[in-house]
């Protein structure tokens, strides 16, 4: 490839800055964190003495151990139940092409666009018909809903592309639609399967409306919705905020940087499909 | 023949059948948790309720409400202007950035590199509002860079300031999107036939003309895909909102999702915060559907 000297260098310039600038509000969070909590501090000084004890007391007042347990919970009753039946229906649309399959179809597309904010009214009457209201089924169901757009696409266009002749080659060898499945089905879907499982964790962690709407009680939230009950618990002390913040997104961050090819691979092929 | 044509018909009777069965389950959570509350999110924006009492039918009074509450309407231009900042702004920087690194080599840098910029994409919105809230506050890191470049006169607490407040929430956006666009572009370069470029720079061409040759129309797609998926971030922000601003100072950063949530719980008004929440929903549709038919026309 040709490209001239001047290219690269502005090119690496620019990278620089914007990783910078990418940076400097998380940095700028963890030396927040390390000052002394009574004292309100400047933006961009790294402490001379860094308070490491804050991210105790906010772990111990911010009950940190009782969000992270909710909102796996949270995380664990939408995830498993979501790729599920969202592999049901994909294998359905995309690998037995029922009739109706293309109006199904339709039928979720339109879903895809609709904000949570539009069904955020009815859906907290819904919760308290059903009496799940304040409890986590009331963000857990609803958000298993809201997922299947996508999820049911995201499967649909892993099955479309598997070769009929490989499922047709084991109903010859007299397996059931069912061993098929499990046999020869599966195994191939693993690949999108982990990569959806990671989106929906990722959507259902950091989900923040349904939690703050739905559950009254913060710690019963996710971590995303527990954050409202730190503005108000550090209302006076920037310091602990941060580090009750910076707690609070770690678990995401370390997930991220663990899986973070698939990650980058299974966000970019989701914005692609979505 | 005719039998063979029997049993296939027959296979595909009971395939349908069982594909139907596998589909239900999905179908019930679509139904049961997005379709069933949209509609009655359209029955409850037709009645004047607040959420305990008797409803009235009040017909199309609350839609006429949304358009003739300045206040309403404030949150949805509030929520257009964000467009420029959760839409444009990322998609241009990304453009720029994507094209000027495309020949940095697949190495750890570059690898490190996208880690980085994929991390605000990573974290909770909520979190971004409040970290942000902090580089603006008073001593925040804004007003700290400003003063040491010497331009005091500049600084202010950028989220309280009714002129500033809008523009640095949008800024908010700006950030979480840029790093996505950036690394979806790249994938997007990747894809562009090589031999085009080395064709366009042995004709003579420029930076610029080959940006707007080559670059552009094969990403194409790629821009369609983050326009989309950024204007449905604009329209519909909540998150960045309520945890840095909740709207004010004022209304000066009053967007929809705010609005709603505030008329629906705060103000028990929930005939007009459910037409609110429909008029929100078409909006962005109004939006999103000419851009993927535009994608798809210029596809051909």
């Amino acid at each position: 490839m040709i490209t001239s000297r001047t290219e690269v260098v502005v090119g690496r310039v620019l990278l620089l800055l914007a990783l910078a600038l990418t940076l400097l509000p998380l940095l700028n969070m963890a030396s927040a964190a390390l000052q002394p909590a009574e004292v309100n501090p400047r933006g961009l000084s790294w402490p001379s003495d860094p308070q490491w004890g804050n991210f105790v007391t906010a772990f111990e007042t911010g009950h940190v151990w009782r969000l992270m347990g909710s909102s796996l919970l949270i995380v664990l009753g939408v995830v498993p139940a979501a790729l599920l039946i969202a592999t049901l229906a994909g294998y359905a649309l995309g690998s037995l092409r029922v009739r109706g399959g293309g109006a199904v179809l339709l039928f979720l597309v339109l879903g895809l666009t609709i904000p949570f904010e539009a069904l955020i009214i009815p859906l907290y009457y819904q919760a308290e018909a059903l009496g799940t209201l304040n409890t986590r089924w009331a963000v857990i169901l609803p958000l298993i809903g809201l997922f299947m757009p996508f999820s049911v696409f995201w499967m649909r266009a892993h099955f479309v592309n598997v070769p009929p002749e490989l499922s047709e080659a084991a109903r010859v060898d007299g397996a059931g639609l069912w061993q098929e499945f499990r046999r020869i089905q599966l195994p191939l879907a693993t690949p999108a399967l982990s990569a959806l499982a990671i989106l929906l964790f990722l959507w259902t962690w950091n989900q923040f409306l349904l939690p703050v709407v739905l559950i009254d009680d913060p710690l019963n939230r996710t971590a995303a919705g527990a954050l409202t009950f730190f503005q108000g618990q550090y209302s006076l002390s920037i310091p602990l905020l941060n580090a009750g913040a910076l707690i609070v997104i770690t678990p995401v961050i370390i997930v991220f940087l663990i899986f973070q090819r698939q990650f980058v691979k299974a966000l970019l092929q989701g914005a692609v499909k979505s | 023949m005719i039998r063979a044509g029997a049993h296939r018909r027959a296979a595909v009777r009971r395939n349908t059948a069982r594909g139907w069965l596998l589909l239900l389950p999905a179908l019930a959570a679509y139904v049961g948790f997005v379709v069933w509350p949209l509609g009655m999110g359209i029955q409850y924006s037709f009645f004047d309720w607040n959420g305990v009492g008797p409803a009235t039918w009040v017909g199309l009074d609350n839609y006429a409400s949304v358009f003739g509450d300045p206040e309403l309407l404030g949150s949805i231009r509030n929520a257009f202007v964000l467009i420029v900042f959760f839409t444009v702004i990322p998609v241009t920087v990304g453009l720029v950035l994507a094209t000027l690194i495309r020949s940095l080599r697949s190495g750890a840098f570059s690898r490190a590199s996208q880690t980085i910029l994929f991390l605000p994409q990573v974290i909770p919105l909520a979190a971004a509002g409040i970290a942000w809230s902090w580089m603006y506050a008073q001593t925040g890191a804004v007003n700290e860079i400003l003063g040491r470049l010497g331009l005091d006169g500049l600084t202010r607490p950028w989220l309280a300031d009714y002129d500033t407040a809008l523009p640095a929430v949008g800024l908010i956006g700006s950030w979480v999107l840029t790093g996505l666009c950036t690394v979806l572009l790249l994938t997007g370069i990747g894809k562009i036939d090589r031999s085009l470029y080395e064709a366009v720079r042995l004709d003579g061409a420029g930076w610029w003309r080959e940006f707007f040759t080559i670059t552009l129309p094969g990403l194409r797609q790629e821009i369609a895909v983050l326009v989309t998926i950024s204007i449905i971030a604009a329209l519909s922000s909540f998150d960045i909102i309520y945890t840095s601003t909740q709207g004010g100072p004022g209304r000066a950063t009053l967007v929809p999702g705010i609005s709603i949530y505030r008329i629906g719980f705060t103000q028990s008004d929930v005939g007009l915060a459910s037409a609110f929440g429909i008029v929100l929903m078409i909006l962005v549709l109004a939006c999103v559907l000419p851009i993927q038919r535009l994608a798809r026309v210029r596809d051909r």
